[in-house]
């Protein structure tokens, strides 16, 4: 099989279905989720209350007051890392033409500099990240082999793409080919791995909000 | 696996709820839940992370509730929940956690960390985990109607110190009265100047109150064991009382989690919703404050600072309350660091404080509420809360710190303005 061969593979039935299995396992865990179902809650909420769970939906993306400086590694390398990360998937103009020729929606690409420079900082971030999990008493103690799986699949995309920009180590089309691999592999592990929070966590945050705001507590 | 084991485990599954899923499917381990939590903070002890302490509740949601753990579970690749592990985190789920609330505030994704515990306490107490000092309370308040073993001679005893040093009569079995006005054990047992302070305070407002013979107890060991059974026979005496009494609102005295008991979680342990208000006393006072019916003269000159007890504050929204009524009485008032909705913990609550085993981890968690203490540079506490005044009173001794602590209802009587004050 030749590189062209690969990447045709890698950009047809390997992408198909791995988004078919990465849509199929976030139905599942949310069908997981919601399945379980939740008691109606009969004691009255206050009638007035600053909070909400849509509220608490946005609101829980910044840190409490006083909890930056209590772990500013992991607050600054959680916001480098997922800011670099969405600038590259969303504004990098062959993903955004990726996008359009999905959903027909098109946006403005940002400067290859400025997401080249993002996605330099997302996996400095990651790494900042790794080092502070395996440093870290607490973060050492929770981790499993779930966690390292899943911060590897998130680098590998990062990193294979990059290497394919700067047409670094690897011929391009190989290289192009394994990126996209990269996106398939983490696409499969989303649903199944800690990386669901990316769907989960609205989901967290509004029962969290709104059993706080049940209370006249905005969270 | 031993019938009690799986008595545990089957009330895990039971108390598996939607929001739990999502909170477990959310967790990236970031940790900084540790961050939020008294116990680590002032231990440094990795094991009293707040999502740690919820291990084996994990587990058993994994393993029944997702296809990827069924599966793990069927091949035999998951490890199975055990008597030895629950017996192991029994210190973690009830030692280490006073269900604060603070680390729920705090998690990136969201997760109500508290309101797991609070259900995973169910499997631990089922499973024959719980603490003998827990166990102990929770059968007094059953069998005898109250955890400290109070009965209603000794709440009569009060009621006629009071009057006697009053001479104003304390209604009792009053049908009809607007109010129901409950207490905590520790309330009549250490603080009786709570009642004398309430009995002056409704005398001046005009308030139609009244006792109950029969539930005069507002704390609920059920809820801090993790029995909802028993929670349930404790909030069904205040229920019946209140309801045989035909009283619109049932008070909830300087207690947090009788607060809890009864305002959020009683109406879901009935089963049905309340015909009747359930309000902590700084919610009345307050009201009648704003209505002109509380009326003080002159301030506390000593500089005071103000203790939110979590239940009633962050877990209770009852924060600017204290606050309006603190502002009438106090010419220095200091708010401590951290203040309000993100206060930190006594260090005794849910139950911890009826723990003895838990003691000398208390002592040490309170380190955080003296530094906020100290900070202030007061020497009087004003809190309301009879469990975190004593605890506090503890842990100021223990750290021979010199400051006065203060009930705000009894604050309040301090600078009253009585019908015969000239």
């Amino acid at each position: 099989m030749s590189h062209l061969d690969l990447l045709t593979f890698a950009r047809g039935n390997a992408l198909n279905w791995s988004l078919m299995l990465c849509v199929a396992g976030v139905v599942l865990r949310l069908f997981e989720i919601f399945g379980l179902g939740r008691e109606a809650d009969l004691a009255k909420p206050r009638a007035v209350s600053p909070g909400s769970g849509w509220r608490t939906m946005i609101t829980r993306s910044l840190p409490a007051e006083g909890m930056l400086k209590r772990d500013p590694v992991t607050y600054i390398g959680g916001y480098v890392f997922h800011f670099g990360l969405l600038v590259a998937i969303f504004f990098f103009a062959p993903h955004i033409e990726f996008f359009r020729s999905l959903t027909s929606l098109v946006w403005p690409g940002l400067p290859t500099a400025l997401i080249d420079a993002s996605v330099v900082a997302a996996m400095v971030a990651l790494g900042v990240l790794l080092a502070h999990r395996l440093n870290n008493p607490v973060k050492r103690m929770l981790s499993g082999i779930g966690d390292y799986v899943a911060w590897a699949a998130t680098l590998l995309p990062l990193l294979t793409g990059y290497l394919a920009y700067h047409h670094l180590l690897l011929e391009y089309t190989l290289m192009l080919a394994l990126h996209l691999f990269s996106i398939e592999l983490l696409l499969v592990l989303l649903p199944f791995t800690k990386l669901f929070h990316s769907f989960s966590l609205f989901i967290s945050r509004w029962y969290n909000g709104d059993a706080f705001a049940s209370k006249g507590v905005a969270s | 696996m031993s019938a009690s084991l799986a008595k545990g485990i089957n009330a895990f599954k039971e108390v598996l709820d939607a929001p739990i899923a999502s909170f477990f499917s959310s967790c990236v381990r970031c940790g900084l839940c540790a961050e939020a939590c008294l116990f680590y903070t002032e231990t440094g002890e990795a094991k009293y992370t707040p999502i740690h302490k919820l291990e084996p509740l994990r587990r058993v949601w994994q393993q029944e509730y997702t296809l990827l753990g069924g599966l793990g579970k069927l091949l035999g690749l998951s490890k199975p929940v055990t008597d030895a592990e629950l017996a192991e985190w029994e210190p973690l789920v009830y030692d280490s956690c006073t269900l604060c609330g603070r680390c729920s505030m705090i998690c990136p994704v969201g997760n109500d960390i508290t309101y797991m515990i609070r259900k995973m306490r169910e499997g631990m107490a089922a499973s024959g985990h719980a603490p003998e000092d827990m166990i102990d309370a929770t059968t007094r308040a059953i069998t005898i109607g109250s955890p400290m073993g109070i009965k209603w001679p000794a709440v009569l005893a009060q009621i006629k110190h009071v009057q006697a040093d009053t001479g104003i009569e304390v209604p009792v079995e009053r049908e009809g009265a607007d109010y129901l006005v409950l207490m905590s054990s520790m309330e009549i047992i250490n603080f009786p100047e709570y009642l004398s302070a309430l009995s002056r305070i409704f005398k001046q407002a005009g308030v139609s109150w009244t006792l109950a013979q029969d539930a005069f107890e507002a704390t609920n060991s059920g809820i801090q064991i993790g029995a909802s059974d028993l929670a349930r026979e404790i909030v069904s005496r205040i229920v019946v009382a209140a309801e045989r009494l035909k009283v619109k609102c049932v008070i909830s005295p300087e207690c947090g989690h009788a607060f809890t008991a009864l305002r959020w979680e009683g109406p879901n342990l009935m089963g049905r919703p309340f015909g009747f208000e359930v309000k902590h006393i700084l919610e009345v006072l307050d009201e009648l404050h704003a209505a002109g019916k509380l009326k003080t003269r002159g301030k506390d000159q000593r500089p005071l600072t103000y203790h939110d007890p979590c239940q009633i504050a962050r877990r209770g929204g009852v924060v600017e309350q204290p606050r309006r009524l603190l502002s009438e009485v106090a010419a220095d008032f200091r708010e401590m660091s951290d203040a309000g909705v993100m206060n930190w913990c006594c260090g005794g609550g849910g139950g911890v404080s009826a723990n003895s085993r838990a003691d000398p981890l208390r002592l040490q968690a309170f380190k955080v509420k003296k530094r906020q203490i100290e900070a202030t540079g007061v020497q009087t506490l004003i809190t309301a809360c009879a469990n975190c005044r004593i605890v506090i009173e503890e842990g100021l001794e223990h750290y021979h710190m010199k400051v006065e602590v203060i009930g705000l209802t009894e604050l309040l009587a301090g600078y009253l303005v009585e019908e015969d004050t000239p």
